[in-house]
């Protein structure tokens, strides 16, 4: 490899050979440290106590992170880190959705620690090359590349030299280098990512995987909270696995016996249910814009609404058409739900690539919901146009979606005008000048360089140079703890409110999705039930990002007697294929409940990071108003019938003869009223005290009650 | 092509397909990796049925590895080096005809190889040549 490197003009500045041994129980037992500062990489001992209690993926992230920054620690500090790790199911190939990788970081939007939970290759293939995670610290002078060889068993930090600077190209010429030969290819995935997340706060990681049908590279993206950016100050290019060799035993399950058969399992349900169900393996994600559209959740002009008459054009009758088909379209092997889909032949319009004929992955919902129907865009074109823009930049979709959607709202309200925006026209539905904003942020140019700080520093920054009122900012800007919305109105479910409010890391759907239950089937009526679901929910989620998880084979596929099951909600069946998964990796032999505890003890953990980076308590679980109620008069009008009666029904206000402003006001005491409510039931459920901090005996109880996490808790904790 | 097919009337469920067919593939005493099945006799008709591969090839796109193709004699196959293990095939199979064994990494099919036609003391089962398209 250094001659190989050597031969593309490649200095390689440090490496280290390690000894090859094959991954026990779903654990490579160590983790690779690589500091780009002094170049020292190391191989670290993943300890009993880790896998008992922080699991894998998320936990292991946070884990390091913790023993990694001081609560003075800025994202831009060269000691903030980037842990990426799989977690003990990932890297199965029996069971779908199984071959995540979860990024953990200090966020440059959030000021706090950030997850975010990504498909490719990496993470499996990091692991089968020995590592249960890779923690990246320090800063390097130049661009870099680290290369894991994982059947040489030896990593290097090599001098990046010239390149192009957006994802596609790396990819493509790293590719060239890493893998010269059809066959290696599928033995590479590389992490990169673009100009974009170099010049804004909001850049992604993509991660690769070959498309073998195709013969394409294909990238998943780690989307939320700034992970590219880090990755950028760090200059790092790319990173870059490969490993040959993976085989359905390359995990090292303690009992392959039980993954087989939950494998199987779910394999038949998809290969009988898929079709009459989402239809993921068709369209993928795309089936929930028309759903939400119907249920007037799906988010237009910047939330304000929540359907929109164009909105069919989105749906995934289009998508059907536009999606090149394809039997095994899994961003990890034995994903037969297989949503990963890709539009071919897309002819760029405008940008640096103009011209060109490219591949574009996706969209996902998300991003037709959020570069599209929130924008007030309605053109598939113009959706894929920006999909692959902010996917070679480096930019997440669902930031960029909400930033530009909230300008294009202040440019309508005069708050910003076309002098501000450097003559860029931002009203809704504008897909040009969007397309504009997007080459901006990458330039880091004009306006967009601005816009790229993300809605909270443009609330601040519009209010403080341009004298906009900091209020009504407040109230429209979708963003929380510093994260943008993603792309659900939850208006009229409260208990979505608390889904996206009281998360870790800011509103985030892969926490909670309870819409449907709440405002649709209105099983959950009560606090105490929302509390419950708010309890449940997040921690069963989380079990996931801590073993290497997709979310999406858990409920987007269901068995066909589930709605008979006593919990529907929950897939009972699918809660014992995840016992059975892990019992059948690790041999811990665990059970439904113990899934929940394990998840709580990091979901706490991360809680108290938050509360050792200044936040964590309940001042930053507000949020802005938007998202619990209509913020203005035109939303207001536009559902008046709806909010007349809620008024009169639920908040004991007669409406007749009022103003649309004293109707308004009256709505939004009720709802702010009932959200403080909810925080306080979900807080004593979660075992937390009134701000928001996990009581001492929730610490203990978790087995989290370490002298630095009680030390920082007790300083938090209200007196008694 | 040359593909396997089943004549239910001639069969005595005496099992030596199975076991030909398992020893032949794996050096395996056990039926159950034999890459063919019999099923129980149908009441109404009783008659057993055979489910055996009929080299439709619908399995070769379900593989996210391409591990499964279509040889030269038309029959299809898989290349074990290549497979990853993961099932999809299995799952997907229209007929049932892609097997699995806790105890193997890959999935098993008929080759068509005719070991246990040779076996079959009652010519229930036969190879039969169709084109190949």
């Amino acid at each position: 490899m250094r001659e190989q490197a050597a031969a593309k003009g490649r200095k390689i500045l440090a490496s280290l050979d390690y000894p090859l041994r094959p991954v026990e129980k779903g654990y490579a037992n160590r983790s690779l440290y690589v500091n780009l500062t002094d170049r020292a990489i190391l191989s670290k001992p993943v300890t009993d106590e880790m896998k008992e209690i922080f699991i894998g993926g998320r936990g292991f992230g946070l884990w390091y992170l913790w023993n990694a920054v001081t609560e003075k620690t800025k994202w831009d500090d060269p000691e903030n880190e980037i842990v990426i790790s799989a977690g003990p199911i990932g890297g199965i190939t029996q069971y779908p959705g199984a071959g995540k990788s979860i990024v953990v970081t200090l966020s440059p939007t959030t000021g706090t620690v950030i997850d975010s939970n990504v498909g490719g290759h990496f993470g499996p293939l990091l692991k089968f090359s020995g590592w249960d995670a890779l923690e990246i610290q320090g800063q390097a002078e130049k661009d870099v590349i680290i290369f894991i060889d994982g059947n040489a068993g030896r990593v290097t930090i090599e001098e990046a030299g010239p390149g192009p600077g957006d994802s596609h190209l790396i990819i493509e010429q790293l590719m060239d280098i890493y893998a010269p030969t059809e066959e290696d290819k599928r033995h590479v995935s590389v992490v990169t990512t673009g100009t974009g997340a170099e010049h804004t706060l909001i850049g992604m990681l993509n991660f690769s995987f070959y498309d073998l049908h195709r013969k394409i590279v294909r990238v998943k993206q780690a989307g939320r909270g700034g992970t590219g950016t880090v990755f950028r100050a760090k200059k790092i290019r790319a990173l870059v696995v490969k490993y040959a060799g993976v085989k359905g035993d390359s995990n090292g399950p303690a009992d392959k016996k039980k993954i087989n058969a939950a494998g199987i399992r779910l394999h038949r349900e998809i290969a009988a249910l898929d079709d009459r169900q989402c239809r993921m393996r068709r369209t993928g994600t795309t089936y929930l814009v028309q759903i939400m559209n119907d249920h007037d959740i799906l988010p237009v002009h910047n939330f304000k609404f929540g359907s929109h008459p164009d909105a069919h054009r989105l749906n995934d009758r289009y998508w059907r058409t536009r999606f090149s088909p394809g039997k095994a379209d899994g961003c990890w092997y034995g994903c037969t739900l297989a949503c990963a889909h890709v539009a071919m032949e897309h002819r760029l319009k405008t940008g640096p690539y103009k011209g060109q004929v490219v591949a574009v992955d996706g969209p996902e919902y998300e991003t037709i919901a959020g570069v599209g129907s929130n924008c007030g865009i309605f053109d598939p074109d113009s959706v894929l146009e920006l999909n692959f823009y902010c996917d070679t930049y480096g930019i997440d979709t669902i930031s960029f979606g909400n930033i530009t959607a909230f300008l294009m709202e202040c440019f309508e309200k005069g708050i910003i005008n076309e002098k501000i925006t450097g003559g860029l026209k931002l009203t809704f539905g504008n897909a040009e000048a969007a397309l504009e904003l997007l080459h901006q942020m990458a330039r880091g140019e004009g306006f967009g360089r601005l816009a790229g700080q993300g809605v909270r520093r443009l609330k601040r920054i519009l209010a403080e140079q341009y004298g906009a009122d900091a209020a009504f900012l407040q109230d429209i800007g979708m963003e929380a703890k510093g994260l943008e919305y993603s792309l659900y109105v939850s208006k009229e479910s409260l208990a979505q409110q608390g889904g996206y409010g009281l998360t870790n890391k800011g509103p985030q759907h892969d926490e909670a999705w309870l819409i449907f239950m709440d405002m649709v089937l209105n099983q959950i009526p009560t606090f105490e039930d929302k509390a419950e679901a708010l309890y449940y929910f997040p921690m069963f989620r989380t079990w996931f990002s801590l073993n290497g998880l997709c979310k999406l084979p858990w409920n987007d596929i269901v068995p066909a007697d589930n709605a008979d099951t006593d919990e529907p909600a929950k897939v009972p069946e699918h809660v014992e294929n995840y016992v059975n998964l892990f019992s059948g990796v690790t041999g811990r032999n665990i059970t439904k409940e113990d899934l929940i505890t394990m998840s709580e003890a990091v979901y706490n953990f991360q809680r108290v990071f938050n509360l050792k980076m200044g936040f964590g308590t309940r001042e930053h679980d507000a949020v802005p108003y938007r998202s619990l109620g209509p913020a203005t008069v035109e939303e207001y009008e536009s559902r008046a019938d709806r909010y007349d009666r809620q008024l009169k029904e639920l908040a004991g206000f007669d409406p007749e003869g009022k103003s649309t402003e004293e109707k308004l006001r009256a709505l939004r005491k009720y709802r702010e009223d009932q959200y403080q409510r909810l925080i306080d039931a979900v807080y004593a459920r979660r075992g937390w005290a009134a701000n928001g901090v996990p009581t001492l005996e929730t610490l203990k109880r978790l087995k989290i009650d370490f002298p630095d996490v009680v030390a920082l808790v007790e300083k938090h904790l209200p007196r008694q | 092509m040359k593909i396997l097919k089943a004549r239910p009337e001639a069969c005595n469920e005496c099992y030596a397909c199975l076991d030909a067919c398992a020893r032949a593939r794996f050096k395996a005493a056990e039926r159950e990796k034999a890459a063919l099945r019999i099923a129980p006799r149908d009441p109404a008709t009783g008659l057993v049925s055979f489910i055996t591969c009929n080299q439709c090839g619908e399995c070769i796109d379900y593989c996210p590895v391409q591990a499964i193709c279509r040889a030269k004699s038309g029959v299809v196959r898989i290349d074990r080096d290549r497979c990853v293990g993961c099932y999809s095939c299995v799952a997907f199979c229209p007929r049932g005809a892609m097997f699995m064994q806790d105890d193997l990494n890959e999935p098993f099919k008929c080759i068509s190889c005719g070991k246990c036609v040779r076996e079959c003391p009652t010519g229930a089962l036969y190879l039969e040549e169709v084109n190949k398209n």
